[in-house]
């Protein structure tokens, strides 16, 4: 716990949630009320920033400061914040849509900048804010809104990008698990340097059931793996399924007499090559594998905003320059008597 | 043979070369030397969008147009000395010599591969020995020749013959060599061979000029116009970047800078890339909307934020300005116009950028707009730009264009104590309840409530607004409530905005109406006209949104109105709209260069009835 002794009602603002009843985006703004709680920052020095979409209107729903933007903007908006006041706790709230549709470019140049903030990343593989359209998450072929014969085009996968884009935290969670989002959370704003997590987020009006084969009772202890650094890859019911690397691949093996926990795969979040880490982000039901969940990522790298800050103290202490009457007087410059 | 002295109050010179041939730095050169000397000046570079265009080619060439003496308003139309560095520079600039005047040759460029490469021909060359003075100089060989025994190579030998041309136009104008040849001493301290070399060729240059008896001299009037003071060159584009940073010192603000390299607005960029001395913080973001909008999020988070850009990218941040509209945040956002639409010409000027300035955005979107005239004045307006969005909580949108980015002038350097109190609204620690749509019942600017105080947490964003409180609001009636107050707040600015001054003739009928960087040229133009004794008046705005108070007022005094601008009628349209009961007279220039004063004096006296 914190000196700060908040729980997580301080954070509730006085707007009403008008999120669709059983929205995923509920339980997260519970997880993020509850990470903020538990965090060392003071409740003013939290900025949540968001751009459009039905997640982003987030801000609205927190009692700190907060700013909700123009689509596909949260991205640059929390980055000018951060810059501007790098003191402050920055919270990007954006969904597949604004972050990696519209906002595509904004996305991969936060990561390679590696600002130092958080980004939630809400993926529902679905517009839902104009009522239906595909998303550039949207599986092949799925049937939608502007995709009634279903798409023809090949979704992005988030964490692929983020590591693409250089990124040195990547973490995957689901909207519903409240404990280990904000486990999670924490951790992601504890680092330094741009933290992404990928919240599957169950869109129940327009893509209801989207991770059924994922998150339900039936699939989730052979399809969900939850990755901890330091921890073996373990997985299934009775944690008797593991991974292993297979030349150049991972495959999953059971426990048996010839395959142990030892010879199971140690998850090393730390490792700043991303091979194994893209592999991770990678495996999906379809090809036979457990989705990935916890952070998979997580190496230290020097942050944007602390490299500006350390640059501005490093000119400062050479520049003969102390002020404007210094800047306007510099140079070549002549005197009419 | 007696030397020809021509006394004048004002000449233009302009040194035209290859890209590579040193045209910028010689031009600087003479035109700090003539600054030093007490001439006012104005300066205009002219040079290819291409990085290096094919040598010898019209396309590569680059030149520096520089007018001095006296009392000058503008770099000159047409220039009485011309130096060209090769059959390039000539084709393109011959049209530009005043009939008569001095043309300056580099013989040894001369050459059948270089006329091939212009595409002019040697007849041509003949026809101007009539029609102008030419003063042949194998300037290539002459600099060889006096660098014979530098330890050189040949290249580095040619590199220096522009000294040599810059040290044959001091001859002509009786310039001392001094403050050139401090300024290699310095810029070459760690190759004394090479400061040594140049400074060498600029005497051989001076001394070649004695020589020949080079005609004809002249002796131009020094100003005695020129205020008391420390004085400085001044462009445009650095003069914005200092205005902001003024702004954000004087408001005692940290200061941020969100852009995207753009022709020819980046230097702003880099000026303000140079002040980390100075705390200022610049953000190249990966596209024009990226630099607007961490500008936007910087300026909720309590600096004072800007963007700068030209004409195509203030396309693309229509919509964040619109952002910023509805939060109402301070931000100020520079526009560097020039010619388009699209891509346009980017090195070219223009003024064609005012209907998207004033318009450019969905919704009820006013920002106020205003326009700086003159290049060292884009300090004071970039300066006010960044005082109106702090003291009123609003966008403000600066209009300058290439040509004043680039051009130069002699500048009075202010002292930052003299700068005007710039009072932002950020609401201090501790007074109680914050509500963030509240409003100063004077200037309707709301409170600033910066991210990291304590009790003042709240929300803004592009969806409508409840008065007051700033919770998301569908109310109809709030909505219209809000508009208003948004077109109110920028109205309400006429009650700051300073009156509309007239220059010239008080009693003329005809009134000349001009915006932004036309200044110059009209101010020439209208003086010599006065002095003719033709009755002409000169209203220059630079504020556009809204205009003075005075405006229809000062209109009426004048039966007749021209508005001379370089666009199709922009400004003349909005004055249509705004005071209908005039009737707008139109001049335009669309060709990507400035009105000539030639031009101008033209059409005034045509309109005054006196031609």
């Amino acid at each position: 716990m914190s000196d700060n002794k908040y729980t997580f009602k301080d954070f509730k603002s006085d707007q009403e949630v008008r999120w669709c009843p059983g929205c995923g985006d509920t339980a997260v703004l519970m997880s993020v009320q509850k990470a903020m709680a538990e965090l060392d920052h003071k409740k003013e020095d939290y900025a949540v920033i968001s751009g459009i979409g039905c997640s982003s209107r987030f801000p609205y729903y927190m009692n700190t400061y907060g700013f909700h933007g123009i689509h596909g903007r949260a991205g640059v908006l929390a980055s000018g914040v951060k810059t501007a006041n790098p003191k402050l706790s920055v919270w990007q709230i954006t969904g597949d849509g604004d972050a990696l549709a519209i906002g595509g470019n904004h996305f991969i140049h936060e990561i390679r900048r590696n600002i130092n903030l958080n980004i939630l990343l809400f993926n529902n593989q679905i517009y839902g804010l104009t009522k239906g359209q595909y998303s550039p998450t949207s599986l092949f072929g799925q049937v939608t809104k502007t995709s009634p014969y279903g798409t023809v085009e090949q979704p992005f996968h988030p964490g692929e990008l983020v590591l693409g884009a250089q990124g040195k935290f990547f973490a995957r969670t689901i909207d519903t698990k409240v404990k280990e989002t904000t486990d999670i959370l924490i951790k992601a704003d504890k680092h330094v340097g741009t933290s992404v997590v990928e919240i599957l987020q169950n869109c129940v009006i327009y893509n209801d059931g989207a991770y059924n084969n994922i998150t339900s009772k039936e699939t989730r202890d052979d399809n969900q793996i939850w990755l901890e650094h330091g921890k073996p890859m373990l997985f299934g019911k009775d944690k008797q399924k593991g991974l292993i690397v297979d030349g150049m691949k991972l495959r999953v093996v059971h426990l048996s007499d010839r395959i142990s926990e030892e010879n199971i795969l140690v998850h090393d979040a730390h490792e700043p090559d991303p091979s194994l880490h893209l592999a991770l982000i990678n495996m999906r039901v379809g090809l036979g594998f457990p989705v990935a969940f916890g952070i998979i990522r997580q190496v230290e790298a020097p942050a944007y905003d602390q490299l500006i800050e350390q640059q501005i103290e490093e000119v400062k202490s050479k520049s003969k320059i102390k002020n404007m009457d210094d800047v306007l007087n510099s140079g070549s410059t002549w005197v009419v008597e | 043979m007696a030397k020809k002295i021509i006394e004048v109050d004002e000449v233009v010179v302009k040194f035209a070369g290859d890209s590579g041939d040193g045209m910028q730095l010689t031009g600087t050169q003479f035109s700090d030397t003539s600054a030093l000397l007490g001439d006012d000046i104005s300066t205009f570079p002219d040079y290819p969008a291409e990085i290096r265009a094919p040598v010898g080619t019209v396309g590569g060439v680059s030149g520096f147009q520089l007018h001095f003496g006296k009392i000058v308003d503008n770099p000159g139309d047409f220039c009485d000395v011309l130096v060209a560095m090769n059959p390039a520079a000539l084709k393109a600039n011959i049209r530009w010599v005043k009939d008569g005047g001095t043309i300056i040759l580099d013989t040894d460029s001369f050459t059948d591969k270089n006329f091939a490469k212009a595409g002019f021909q040697q007849e041509n060359l003949k026809e101007i020995y009539q029609d102008f003075n030419v003063i042949q100089a194998p300037m290539t060989t002459l600099t060889k020749e006096t660098l014979v025994n530098s330890g050189l190579d040949n290249k580095s030998m040619v590199r220096s013959k522009n000294m040599f041309a810059l040290g044959m136009v001091y001859c002509i104008f009786d310039r001392p060599l001094n403050y050139t040849e401090k300024f290699l001493d310095k810029k070459f301290v760690k190759k004394p061979n090479i400061a040594e070399s140049n400074k060498k060729t600029l005497r051989s240059g001076f001394n070649y000029a004695v020589t020949i008896h080079a005609m004809p001299s002249y002796r131009v009037h020094s100003s005695n116009s020129l205020e008391k003071g420390r004085y400085r060159n001044m462009n445009g584009n650095t003069a914005a970047a200092w205005g902001l940073l003024a702004a954000a010192e004087k408001a005692n603000l940290p200061f941020f800078l969100g852009s995207y390299p753009i022709t020819p607005a980046s230097e702003i960029l880099v000026e303000i890339s140079l002040r980390k001395d100075l705390g200022a913080k610049s953000f190249q973001a990966e596209d024009e909307i990226g630099g607007i909008v961490t500008a936007v999020g910087a300026s909720f988070a309590g600096n004072l934020a800007a963007t700068s850009t030209s004409g195509p990218g203030l396309a693309l941040k229509s919509e964040a300005i619109g952002l910023a509209v509805i939060t109402e945040l301070p931000l100020v956002i520079v526009n560097v116009q020039r010619g388009g639409p699209s891509t346009g010409l980017p090195t070219k000027t223009e003024q064609s950028d005012l209907f998207q300035a004033l318009y450019g955005r969905n919704g009820e979107s006013p920002v106020p707009v205003i326009a700086a005239s003159t290049p060292s004045n884009c300090f004071d307006y970039a300066f006010e730009a960044g005082k109106i969005a702090l003291e009123h909580m609003t966008p403000v949108l600066l209009l300058t264009d290439g040509f004043l980015a680039n051009g130069t002038e002699p500048w009075k350097i202010p002292s930052m104590a003299d700068m005007p109190v710039i009072k932002h609204k950020i609401k201090p620690k501790g007074e109680g309840e914050y509500l963030p749509y509240k409003r100063d019942p004077e200037t309707l600017a709301r409170e600033w409530a910066i991210p990291g105080t304590e009790g003042y947490e709240h929300r803004v964003g592009g969806l409508e607004k409840m008065d007051l409180t700033g919770n998301v609001s569908y109310v109809p009636e709030n909505h219209e409530l809000m508009t208003k107050y948004r077109a109110d707040k920028v109205q309400n600015l006429e009650n700051v905005f300073p009156e509309l001054k007239v220059e010239g003739d008080e009693d003329a009928d005809l009134l000349v109406i001009a915006w932004g960087s036309t200044y110059g040229h009209i101010t020439t133009a209208v003086r010599e006209l006065n002095k003719e004794g033709c009755k002409v008046a000169h209203a220059h705005f630079n504020y556009i949104n809204p205009l003075p108070k005075n405006t229809a007022d000062v209109f009426g005094k004048y039966k007749k109105h021209l508005v001379c601008e370089m666009n199709l009628g922009q400004f003349a349209g909005y004055l249509d709209m705004k005071h209908p009961k005039f009737e707008y007279h139109k001049f335009n220039k669309i060709q990507g260069l400035p009105f000539t004063v030639v031009e101008l004096k033209e059409k005034f006296k045509q309109l005054t009835g006196k031609n």
